[in-house]
């Protein structure tokens, strides 16, 4: 089956003022995906987000919107009604609930109890029916946010732009948008891109992730990806230094759970239940290595592994290993030297199960 | 002291007995400045919001002219209107000078920039990023604009007293081009200073209270709708 996408962006120059605040030789979003836009404070993923909507003219370059040069008002207007932008800020009006999410449903001339039906299913799906009536400027933080989230897939776009969506919520209500985003974006299989800044949000929902400064896409590729080979130092100290393992819980006895990752399983301590999907970060400072298993090792997790690469940082090294999967471990440069490595090498590398950090994933 | 009470004691017979003459002023008055302050309310908003969204060179001169023109002398304006209309100006023709019509005319040039600078200050304390939310949700700009109206209704109703506070309360201009002429443009501002003029205090003390009462009573009605809509 050919790989539709959704957006495809081709040497875009975008310009505020005298200022190029985007410059992208290439981008696609593949449809029904899930894409992130990381990449530190000014570095343009607001404009990009802004650009796919047809909100901000580019300059020079092309966007094509479903395989279509999106060049004319008229195209872009066609993009506006297709796309729908999630802000930072919630932005509601000064009405009720119900008549901020039948905004979008009345530019498009509806029908009244077409509208009706749309919003209530809206409302169902975010868990907020109760609110319909109350006035959207009474609302807590996180209430507001769900409205304007339900005020957007109340559209059912074809694609959601959505920038930070998680800003200025409280951990707790942060915790239950994210679930109720994930759950709403599997069911309805709208494509959506965001603008996000936190490691974990990234992990947690994007499959594909594209990381921008200075208005350029620096690195892009999957989410694993991403995570596991930065391009460069500033990538890597942006999203962490962890390895970042995909697996599926295969059983969990009373809190330590097996978890199988590509041919391996390893060992975690958490509460998810057999067959979850998850994500296992291990960070590098976590991971020990021996010449051999004679010492005693209490680890948990011990592995036969490849020294892939070696890299000096400072005082210490980074090692890349292979062990049926991928693992990054630091070691001091005297160790280094006692252990006597080079590429290619094989080692024994261990960590404990409370060295691992579960997170669920729902890809 | 025995002046005002008389005065006072006047004025309350001529209100509560619907004095015709008192009544046709009164009548006159809320016709012409209702109808003024409808033609700035229209012409107002529109370029006011036209002013706010817009971005052209020159746009901060602009807006310092309707700051300006906020504080507009009624006597200037209806100077101004006189000589337009005057029998050998450019609109002599009309044929206006001395009709409720001038009047209207010169209370809407009062009016007009005091509602488009409310209006462009309303609209441009609206979120930056409303536009665009709106824009995204499918708007067409027609669209986007009527919700940003609807938005800053608050200041807007409150440019709306402002307006017809301003030029029911007016005399300058209601004089100059209006005449005071006797059941036909005399209006309650201009019979007060005639009244005053001639000495007659007590038909100026009525008329006096009933400029404050129905100024009171359009802000009452306005201040009403307002604060229905207020957000809860």
């Amino acid at each position: 089956m050919k790989v539709e996408n959704i957006i495809k962006i081709e040497n875009l120059l975008v310009q505020r003022g005298d200022v190029t605040v985007l410059n992208i030789s290439e981008l696609t979003v593949e449809r029904g995906k899930i894409f992130a836009l990381i990449g530190p404070n000014g570095a343009g993923k607001s404009s990009l987000l802004l650009t796919m909507a047809g909100l901000l003219k580019p300059w020079q370059g092309q966007l094509y919107f479903q395989d279509m040069l999106i060049n004319s008002h008229v195209d872009r207007m066609m993009l506006r009604r297709n796309a729908a932008v999630v802000f930072q800020e919630p932005l509601l009006l000064s009405c009720s609930v119900h008549e901020n999410i039948a905004l979008g449903l009345k530019f498009r001339k509806g029908k009244k109890d077409e509208i009706k039906k749309r919003v209530g299913e809206s409302l169902d799906y975010f868990g907020i029916a109760q609110l319909e009536k109350r006035s959207a400027k009474s609302l807590s933080g996180g209430e507001a946010r769900r409205v304007s989230l339900a005020r957007a897939f109340a559209l059912k776009p074809q694609l959601i732009l959505l920038d930070e969506p998680f800003n200025s919520l409280d951990p707790p209500t942060r915790e239950a948008v994210i679930d109720d985003l994930q759950r709403i974006l599997k069911e309805t299989k709208i494509t959506a891109v965001m603008a996000l800044h936190d490691r974990e949000e990234t992990l947690r929902l994007a499959q594909d992730v594209a990381f921008m400064d200075s208005g350029k896409i620096v690195q892009s590729g999957t989410t694993a990806k991403i995570f596991n080979q930065p391009a460069d130092e500033f990538i890597a100290n942006f999203v962490g230094t962890e390895s970042v393992l995909e697996g599926t819980v295969k059983n969990n006895a009373n809190g330590l759970m097996e978890i199988s990752i590509n041919s391996k399983v390893i060992e975690a301590v958490g509460n998810s239940s057999a067959g979850q999907k998850v994500f296992c970060c291990v960070r590098p400072e976590n991971v020990t290595v021996s010449k051999d298993t004679q010492g005693k090792i209490s680890a948990r997790n011990v592995f036969e592994a490849k020294v892939q690469k070696i890299v000096r940082q400072g005082f210490f090294y980074k090692l890349v290993l292979d062990c049926g999967f991928s693992l990054t471990a630091y070691i001091t440069q005297p160790s280094c030297e006692d252990l006597q490595l080079e590429e290619g090498a094989s080692i024994i590398t261990s960590f404990k199960a409370t060295a691992v950090h579960v997170m669920r994933r729902e890809k | 002291m025995e002046l005002i009470l008389e005065g006072i004691k006047k004025a309350f017979e001529l209100i509560v007995s619907l004095d015709p003459e008192v009544l046709g002023i009164t009548l006159l008055s809320l016709q012409v400045s209702g109808l003024a302050t409808f033609i700035s309310l229209v012409l107002g908003v529109s370029a006011g919001t036209v002013v706010a969204l817009a971005n052209f060179r020159g746009r901060k001169f602009v807006i310092s002219l309707i700051n300006t023109g906020m504080g507009l002398p009624p006597v200037v304006v209806g100077l101004f209107v006189t000589i337009m209309i005057w029998r050998n100006g450019p609109f002599g023709f009309l044929e206006i000078l001395y009709t409720p019509l001038a009047i209207i005319i010169a209370q809407a040039i009062i009016a007009t920039p005091i509602i488009m600078g409310i209006s462009l200050a309303a609209i441009q304390q609206l979120p930056e990023n409303l536009r665009l939310q709106i824009l995204s949700l499918g708007a067409t700009r027609l669209q986007m604009v009527w919700v940003l109206i609807k938005e800053a209704r608050l200041p807007l109703l409150a440019a709306v007293m402002a307006g017809f506070g301003g030029v029911i309360s007016e005399v300058g201009a209601s004089i100059m081009v209006g005449g005071n002429i006797k059941g036909y443009s005399r209006v309650l501002t201009t019979a007060t200073v005639m009244e005053t003029g001639k000495g007659n205090f007590d038909v100026a003390i009525a008329l006096g209270i009933i400029l404050l009462l129905l100024a009171f009573m359009v802000n009452l009605v306005l201040t009403q709708i307002q604060q229905r809509q207020r957000p809860r």
